[in-house]
């Protein structure tokens, strides 16, 4: 099989969506290639800088039978619209009552350890989750980031494709043809037996890495992404968790109301996944600090490899003590 | 121009509908009847009839938290509308929208809104969706004089017109934004001054003369079918009674002597007078619309009483596309 970087895959992604169906239409500050010599101007649209009205422009569209991919670039710039984000884009079709769908896909980066400070270092994913309203798409691989655009621009509900920086340069296969990851599917990246890790975007190749480690101690990891996070495939996370009985979550967002906290309650509110359990379920999150610039205090401020495996030995130890 | 009969007629009658319809949403708000907010009309209908009369069912409008009179003269059914109202599963949005929120696709009402200039970037939306049609179709965002401080309704004008958007942003300048009147917020109290920055013809007309918001309206109209771009069309006016009501009427805060002042400019009073003095209506034919307002709201009511309210069990219904 092929293998392209993750940010290849995107673009594939959005060009081959192009090419199916006339009324997919890009906009966006800057474009990687020269989407215009394809697809023409009227349909790749460089656009000011207002990102509050090209958000409400891309549901509107929709509303109209548009299929438009509105690129943030990164999310820092997509709370310059949180008027259109929160209060329409999440709302609008359910506050009158399904009229019309909205098939707008947001496109932007996310995540931090690449030197960008405090504004450029965000993982915002559970506000968003928060809203009830918008479908929220979380690859960790090229393929998945592929294939999950797609299914996000085929969709007829606006989706947050969220795109980690620190993966865009991450080679991977690829299959050739028309591709598809199903929105709301985790996937065992990593089959294993004693514990289970619950990686988000970047901290899923980061837990793979760990899982590899552990193996040579003989320490089985099964490693599972959610690559959804709206709608969450909660049903293979709570199976590995009652399979091992032990679970880490990682995210790089802070641990305070985020993605790992709710994966954490639900695999805690589930009565039978509840009574597997062996040990308390672990979060490794970021420090909840504004992500700093300087190397040593980003790396201090993010997950480390180091942090992943010491939660690992934590839920086994854990699990030897008598209840 | 020469209106006929049957236009004046409709336009007269929309006018008086738009203005019971929300005196009756009042009078079913204090008696519990309704739930929620109430923003009425009241005072501005010349605005709304005058602008939707230039425009075809396949033109779309984006409204405002004061929405009411945009959806009567852009075609929408005042029985479900009053169902919404009402929160019943008849109602625009089954009883999930209420006041704020009621939208008609099928007439191409795109939605009230609860957030002022919250409209402006999705009417930019659809305007970018007719210009990519090309059948020469045009939006009207409505939008009041309070939008004009956010910064959507800076953006909306500047790709508009960078863009060429067929579309008309139609300014209701009420003179109030809530609560505040236009000169604490604004240092041209005139919003049409803004067109100037974005290099668009900006029109100030009587919003409480149906006919000269028709006419103006017109021009921008056809110059967004032109494809040549848009107008920010100022339409003065006032609203007759206070920003919002819960359970009870607000005390009023604006003064006296302005209030009658722009009443004695009441839009429908104007339009009647003149189809009067033009013999194109009779005062019986006048007593007649009103009657038939009449009937028709009553209508309306007694369809909104009898639909049900939701099942709780449809709760989750709509949250997503298939």
């Amino acid at each position: 099989m092929r293998e392209i970087t993750f940010q290849q895959a995107l673009e594939e992604a959005v060009a081959e969506e192009m090419r199916r169906d006339s009324r997919v239409i890009t906009m966006g500050t800057d474009f990687t290639g020269d989407p215009v010599k394809e697809f023409g101007p009227a349909r790749v649209r460089f656009t000011p800088i207002s990102e509050a009205v090209l958000t409400g422009m891309g549901l509107g569209a929709a509303g109209c039978g548009i299929r438009p991919i509105v690129n943030w670039r990164m999310v820092t710039f997509s709370f310059v619209a949180m008027d259109q984000v929160v209060n329409q884009a999440s709302k609008i079709r359910y506050m009158f009552g399904g009229q019309a769908d909205f098939p707008v896909t947001y496109r932007c980066t996310t995540g931090g350890g690449i030197g960008l400070a405090a504004q450029h270092s965000q993982s915002p994913y559970s506000m968003w989750m928060h809203l009830a309203g918008l479908k929220i798409v979380l690859p960790s691989t090229p393929a998945d980031a592929k294939g999950l655009l797609k299914s996000a621009i085929r969709d007829n509900n606006p989706v947050v494709s969220f795109e980690c920086s620190r993966l865009a340069a991450v080679k991977g296969p690829v299959p050739d043809g028309d591709h598809l990851v199903p929105i709301g599917v985790a996937d065992v990246k990593r089959a294993g037996s004693d514990v289970t890790i619950v990686g988000l975007a970047y901290y899923v190749q980061e837990a793979l890495a760990v899982a590899d480690d552990l193996a040579r101690e003989g320490i089985s990891a099964e490693v599972i992404d959610p690559r959804t996070l709206v709608p969450m495939d909660v049903e293979t996370i709570r199976s590995s968790a009652r399979k091992t009985g032990r679970v880490v979550v990682v995210d790089e967002a802070p641990s305070t109301c985020s993605a790992a906290s709710e994966i954490a309650a639900l695999l805690a509110e589930d009565p039978e996944t509840f009574r597997t359990l062996r040990a308390p379920i672990r979060r490794v999150c970021a420090v909840p600090v504004p992500v700093p610039y300087s190397p040593p205090l980003e790396k201090a401020a993010l997950p480390s490899r180091e942090d992943i495996k010491s939660a690992v030995y934590e839920v086994l130890k854990e699990s030897l003590r008598p209840v | 121009m020469a209106i006929d009969k049957t236009e004046l007629t409709q336009m007269l009658s929309a006018m008086i509908l738009i203005r019971e319809f929300d005196e009756l949403a009042i009078q079913l708000r204090v008696a519990g009847k309704i739930y929620g907010a109430v923003h009425p009309y009241v005072g501005q209908e010349a605005v709304a009839v005058g602008v939707c009369a230039n425009l075809t069912d396949r033109d779309r409008v984006t409204s405002t938290h004061r929405g009411h009179g945009h959806c009567i003269a852009k075609g929408a059914d005042i029985r479900r509308m009053m169902a919404e109202l009402f929160g019943r599963v008849d109602g625009y949005c089954k009883g999930k929208g209420g006041s704020m929120h009621i939208a008609d696709f099928a007439v191409g009402m795109l939605g009230a809104n609860g957030i002022v200039g919250g409209g402006l970037p999705i009417a930019c939306g659809a305007a970018l969706a007719a210009q990519l049609e090309g059948q020469g179709n045009v939006t009207v965002c409505f939008f009041g004089d309070g939008a004009a401080a956010e910064g959507e309704f800076h953006e909306a004008l500047n790709i508009a017109s960078l863009w060429k958007l067929p579309i008309v942003f139609a300014c209701e300048n009420n003179q109030y934004a809530a609560n505040n009147a236009v000169a604490v917020q604004h240092p041209r109290v005139e919003i049409a001054s803004h067109a100037a920055a974005y290099d668009m013809p900006g029109v100030v007309v009587d919003g409480n003369d149906v006919l000269a918001v028709r006419a103006a309206t017109q021009d921008a109209v056809a110059r967004a079918r032109r494809g040549d771009g848009p107008s920010l069309l100022e339409c003065q006016t006032y609203r007759w009674h206070f920003h919002a009501m819960r359970a009870a009427v607000p005390a009023e805060t604006r003064p006296a002597e302005e209030i009658a002042g722009w009443k004695a400019r009441d839009p429908i009073a104007r339009l009647a007078q003149h189809t009067l003095a033009e013999r194109a209506l009779s005062e019986s034919e006048i007593d007649a619309i009103r009657q038939r307002v009449k009937n028709d709201l009553a209508d309306a009511v007694a369809f909104a009483e009898a639909s049900p309210f939701p099942d709780p069990k449809d709760l989750l219904v709509d949250m997503f596309a298939e």
